[in-house]
């Protein structure tokens, strides 16, 4: 006996979104179940604000309150590690072997990928969220509702520019345990070379416009500047004076450049 | 009408250090309502057939019908009417056992409702009811082999293919699975099963391919294969190693070929045409010579025979180089 398909066919649009919404509803109900995955990703970074607002905050000088200063970087520092938890998912799910299933399902190519971004940008909505909170609960501050909005929708929209670098990372290392590696290595130079603990002006000459056209910089003086949160005076650099505006170019390109990459190695995986 | 026709199946894997023939021009060919067991060790290129065969793997060269459809051509055409159920369970362990069923269902394009019912049915057909809710990391090994094979079967396919269904299952579990893969195939669906069991092909398989170094090196059913290696045999087990020439003298004046020798284990072996008289001659002879016997039988070759006589070594002998040319090349 054969199957009748009663919904469209796996070329359609349709079948596009519909099967990629049902991959990301089966990442997002794996959340809850191994919940040590986001408790840890939250609790790493409660322990950087702890560790620099009580152990390097005294010794770093910023415009303002430090606290304030800190908490738009750590934002930024989670969101850049949305990339690794992508990765590590999607390696995850090569080697267990469900990524064969799928690709054995009469189901849209496109879904295994569309599905792991979207519910990747949700998972990191709520570890946002929660951050936020705790945030609130040490004395950050935002001027007004609007720019707090806003600035979490930027924050989004740079997790969506990561989570296709994570797809793209995820698909080229054989292992998970090689996966955390490569992602502490690429990641945290991307994070610390920045302005997210210190500002700009106490790095080395040579390398204050690398810190400074970092994605995470722009990413973190925008936010800073949205929110009032103690922005240093712009210097003549676009990247300073129009931060939202780099950022939004800079999310650009890691769509543009790592989405197809990821797109090209997904579809090459029957070679 | 036959649901798979493959002709010239290469895949080679390259690495820098050397290059892999997975498969070098493999032929199979398997009518609708049949079960076709591809038997060989690990490495031998199983799994690779059975990957390019599914849609996962594109062949370097040769070319494959499944049911009907080019497998260049209609990829998508074949995977609505296949189930592949893998080595390893590939289900979601973090997902329960129905939400698994049902999530696989809707990407077969079936409704919600209809991946519900279709979810239910499995359950109950493979005995999980009681752990539906649960989730699969909970599941014993059995279990989730179950699970994945009632996944492979969530649409209804003509058309399935069981790689190793049984690896790693314990002898229990094993024979329960069989009952189920027999159970499916009287429901006229079409099989390819791989092994590396002799006994499982044996059990399950109309026919049987054997396969080693990614070539086809047999073909048959259990017994044409059989009888290809040759007859009956007379096995003695010698209680004294001393007895062993004399053994060996009455066991070559009364059966027809070479015996063959186990020094170690004090087994000898001699083909016979002559069946049950020729057994009954030799208990006789040994009686009169005196020769003490631990054991002894009349036996139709096994397929391990088979292995030894067609490959010229044991099925399980290279399983550690193979397996570690297997991973790197996957």
């Amino acid at each position: 006996m054969t199957a009748r398909t009663t919904s469209a066919p796996s070329g359609s649009v349709g079948s596009a979104v519909t099967d990629g919404i049902l991959v990301g509803w089966r990442n997002l109900k794996r959340i809850p179940r191994i919940p040590e995955l986001a408790i840890f990703a939250i609790l790493q970074s409660i322990m950087f604000v702890l560790l620099f607002v009580f152990v390097f905050g005294g010794a770093i000088n910023v415009p303002g309150d430090y606290t304030s200063f800190l908490m738009p970087g750590i934002f930024a520092q989670t969101i850049v590690f949305a990339a690794g938890t992508t990765a590590i998912g999607m390696t995850d799910d090569i080697n267990k072997g469900i990524v064969d299933r799928f690709r054995s399902l009469p189901m849209s190519r496109s879904a295994v990928l569309t599905g792991r971004t979207f519910s990747d940008v949700i998972y990191n909505a709520g570890i946002l969220v929660v951050l936020m909170l705790t945030g609130f609960v040490v004395g950050w501050r935002v001027d007004d509702i609007p720019s707090l909005i806003a600035g979490f929708a930027l924050l989004l929209f740079f997790a969506y520019g990561m989570v296709w670098l994570g797809v793209w990372l995820g698909l080229n290392v054989p292992t998970v345990e090689v996966g955390q590696q490569v992602i502490f290595t690429v990641l945290f130079p991307i994070t610390f070379i920045s302005n997210v603990f210190v500002p700009l002006e106490s790095l080395p000459e040579w390398l204050q416009p690398i810190a400074e056209w970092n994605p995470t910089s722009t990413l973190t003086a925008a936010l800073r500047e949205m929110w009032g949160n103690g922005a240093p005076p712009p210097t003549n650099s676009l990247a300073s004076t129009e931060p939202a505006l780099v950022t939004i170019v800079w999310v650009l390109v890691f769509i543009v450049v790592f989405g197809p990459l990821g797109v090209r190695r997904y579809r090459s995986m029957s070679r | 009408m036959d649901a798979i026709t493959a002709e010239g199946l290469v895949k080679i894997y390259k690495s820098r250090k050397n290059e892999v023939r997975a498969l070098d021009g493999v032929d199979l060919t398997v009518p609708e309502g049949t079960v076709l067991g591809l038997l060989g060790p690990n490495g031998a290129g199983k799994t690779t057939a059975v990957r390019i065969l599914a849609t996962l793997l594109k062949p370097d060269s040769g070319r494959a019908t499944i049911a009907g459809f080019d497998l260049a051509r209609q990829p998508d055409d074949i995977r609505r009417v296949i189930g592949l159920s893998g080595q390893y369970a590939a289900v979601d362990e973090n997902l329960t056992g129905s939400e698994n069923l049902w999530l696989f269902g809707r990407l077969y394009q079936l409704s919600s409702a209809e991946a519900t019912r279709r979810a239910t049915e499995l359950l109950e057909q493979f005995d999980l009811v009681d752990a539906a809710d649960r989730v699969v990391k909970t599941y014993s090994g059995g279990m989730r082999r179950r699970l994945d094979l009632g996944s492979a079967l969530i649409g209804r396919p003509r058309l399935l293919f069981l790689d190793e269904p049984t690896t790693g299952l314990d002898p229990r579990s094993r024979i329960g699975m069989w009952d189920v893969i027999r159970g499916l195939v009287a429901e006229g669906v079409t099989l390819l099963l791989t092994t590396q069991y002799l006994e499982e092909a044996d059990e399950l398989a109309d026919r049987i391919v054997v396969i080693d170094h990614g070539k086809i090196i047999a073909g048959g059913t259990a017994d044409e294969l059989k009888s290809a290696v040759g007859g009956e045999r007379i096995e003695v087990v010698a209680h004294d190693r001393d007895a062993i020439p004399r053994a060996k003298e009455i066991l070559s004046r009364d059966c027809a070929g070479d015996v063959t020798v186990d020094e170690h284990t004090r087994r000898l072996t001699a083909p016979t045409s002559a069946g049950a008289g020729a057994l009954v001659q030799v208990v006789r002879d040994f009686d009169e010579a005196g020769i003490r016997i631990d054991d002894i039988a009349l036996r139709r070759p096994t397929l391990d025979d088979v292995f030894l006589a067609l490959t010229g070594h044991a099925a399980e002998e290279e399983t550690l180089t193979d397996e570690a040319s297997t991973r790197s090349a996957a």
